[in-house]
């Protein structure tokens, strides 16, 4: 495995089963009476965020905790970034105080990127711009595979707001790793110029891919990065690319529904789907931290080989 | 049965003090492994386990309240076997589950982030009752060591005891086994292999000489 993770593109097969396999074991820590481990006793890891966040930072901060690890949040409200300090200088403050893995998340992509060739330790993506978001791609991978037994061959349709969304592009890579068939649903405004560069269909017809559909994954609809107008009303987005439970009924009886939240309830996803028994919404959550967990011990549980 | 070995800590030296205990690198299975001298064969690992079986059942009053944890990879298929062999002798289901002490060990830093074994406490719990550790091999004692802080975090049993199919000697920490299928002196220089049907086919414990000297041999996992 890399040093650092920063897109889920640069994962191979052997390193996201490893990953998903070591996060099977981290997941049954929750159920014992002292949930936590030594392992990383004496790390630092540094959340870095730049952009809001409730379950991705708290997810990182738990992940860490339970590892043993000594955790230092900085958020950029708040701290000399607010004065106007540089990327480059805050990485270098990080360094200096012997960060052993970076966890950042930034509104620009590819800062993960570029932080990686400041800092000695480990950058683990926690979000950057529009790019990718590796650890939710691999805590959906994991739920997918916790709920439905395998990932090969399996149909998963994401739908939204893609061309604003780091977490399908980071899923519709490691999907494509994992040998699982993505199939994207959204309005052509909303869907990236090099969409068909992606290894993955594309549809416009939500209706017609719910019947061969294994998981439905529903994103938000990103409003704080759309500067400009991508579909002519809430209501009409919802009626033709939002999940209410008439839809849902097309899904065949296995199939699970998605989102990586926060939702907007009611704009692509309807209160009683997500609160349905197919929803894993919330083990989403969950397995988060167990997904984070072997990440952080994969990057940073070994040392150099001898 | 064992009693403890007397070995002075003068003896750890620094190439070898990181070793784990074992002789069974998880990456040394079977295949394009040389051979080596035989030490134990199928039928006599069988009447280790039985001896070892009825031993457990002397000393714990019958097999009342134990709980066999096997230590992956080849402490497991060792536990489930003793569980067998108690059931069999004295009819009682003597609960058999799986202890991985990766997250525990101590020299996590000399190498890579390694893949984690499985970790299967059987339904009852640990607490309360008499939780005998089972492994293949018993070396430095730093896997015993890892194992009882891996213990620690999932209960308290009201003792802790240790089986082992072949004890090797050269311990590196104040830790002896209660029960031992075969003590068998070793020079570091020497890997000690077990092979079990479960994991490799067949079963069988060799005795092999390592040419990369002490520093790589017989380590475990």
């Amino acid at each position: 495995m890399n040093r650092h993770l920063i897109s889920a593109a640069d994962l191979s097969f052997a390193d996201a089963v490893s990953i998903l396999d070591t996060a099977e074991e981290l997941a049954r820590l929750a159920e014992r009476p002292i949930p936590k481990l030594p392992t990383l006793r004496g790390r630092t890891v540094v959340n870095l965020f730049y952009e809001d966040s409730t379950r991705t930072r708290i997810s990182f901060e738990a992940a860490a905790k339970r590892l043993s690890a000594d955790v230092i949040n900085f958020s950029a409200k708040g701290s000399s970034v607010a004065k106007g300090e540089s990327l480059k200088d805050t990485a270098l403050t990080l360094q200096a105080m012997g960060a052993d893995a970076v966890v950042i998340r930034h509104n620009a992509s590819g800062a993960p990127h570029r932080l990686a060739e400041w800092v000695k330790g480990s950058v683990v993506n926690a979000g950057d711009g529009t790019h990718e978001h590796p650890t939710q791609a691999l805590l959906d991978a994991f739920t997918m595979r916790r709920r439905l037994g395998h990932l090969d061959g399996l149909n998963v349709t994401i739908v939204g707001d893609i061309l604003h969304s780091r977490v399908a592009r980071s899923n519709v890579w490691l999907l494509k790793t994992l040998n699982a068939n993505v199939t994207l649903v959204a309005p052509p405004t909303l869907l990236p110029v090099a969409v068909g560069t992606w290894p993955c269909r594309v549809s416009y017809d939500l209706s017609s891919e719910l019947k061969d559909s294994d998981v439905v994954m529903m994103l938000r609809v990103q409003h704080e990065r759309m500067s400009e107008a991508y579909f002519p009303s809430v209501r009409e987005y919802s009626r033709r690319y939002g999940l209410d439970s008439d839809r849902m009924a097309l899904l065949p009886d296995h199939a699970i529904v998605m989102h990586p939240g926060p939702m907007n309830r009611g704009v692509e996803i309807a209160a009683d789907v997500a609160d349905s028994k197919r929803s894993t919404i919330v083990e989403q959550v969950a397995n988060g931290v167990a997904v984070r967990m072997a990440v952080l011990y994969l990057l940073l549980g070994g040392g150099a080989a001898q | 049965m064992a009693g403890p070995i007397q070995r002075p800590v003068s003896e750890i030296s620094s190439d070898v003090a990181a070793a784990g205990d074992g002789a069974t690198g998880d990456g040394a299975t079977g295949a394009g492994a040389p051979g080596g001298k035989t030490v134990l064969g199928a039928d006599e690992i069988r009447r280790a386990l039985s001896r070892i079986g009825h031993e457990i059942l002397e000393r714990t009053d019958g097999g009342k309240e134990v709980v066999l944890l096997g230590i992956p990879t080849r402490g497991v298929p060792l536990a489930r076997r003793l569980a067998a062999r108690v059931a069999q002798t004295e009819g009682i289901d003597v609960p058999a589950g799986s202890l991985d002490i990766t997250l525990y060990r101590d020299d996590l830093r000399l190498r890579p982030a390694r893949a984690l074994g499985p970790t299967e406490v059987p339904a009852s719990g640990i607490d309360g009752k008499i939780v005998i550790l089972v492994d293949d091999v018993l070396y430095s004692g730093r896997t015993v060591r890892a194992a009882l802080d891996a213990l620690g975090d999932l209960g308290r049993p009201r003792a802790v005891q240790l089986a082992v199919l072949v004890d090797r000697g050269h311990r590196e920490l104040p830790i002896r086994a209660d029960y031992v299928g075969k003590n068998l002196p070793t020079s570091k220089r020497e890997a000690v292999k077990v092979l079990l049907t479960e994991t490799d086919g067949m079963d069988s414990v060799m005795l092999q000489v390592t040419p990369g000297g002490p520093a790589g041999a017989g380590e475990g996992q």
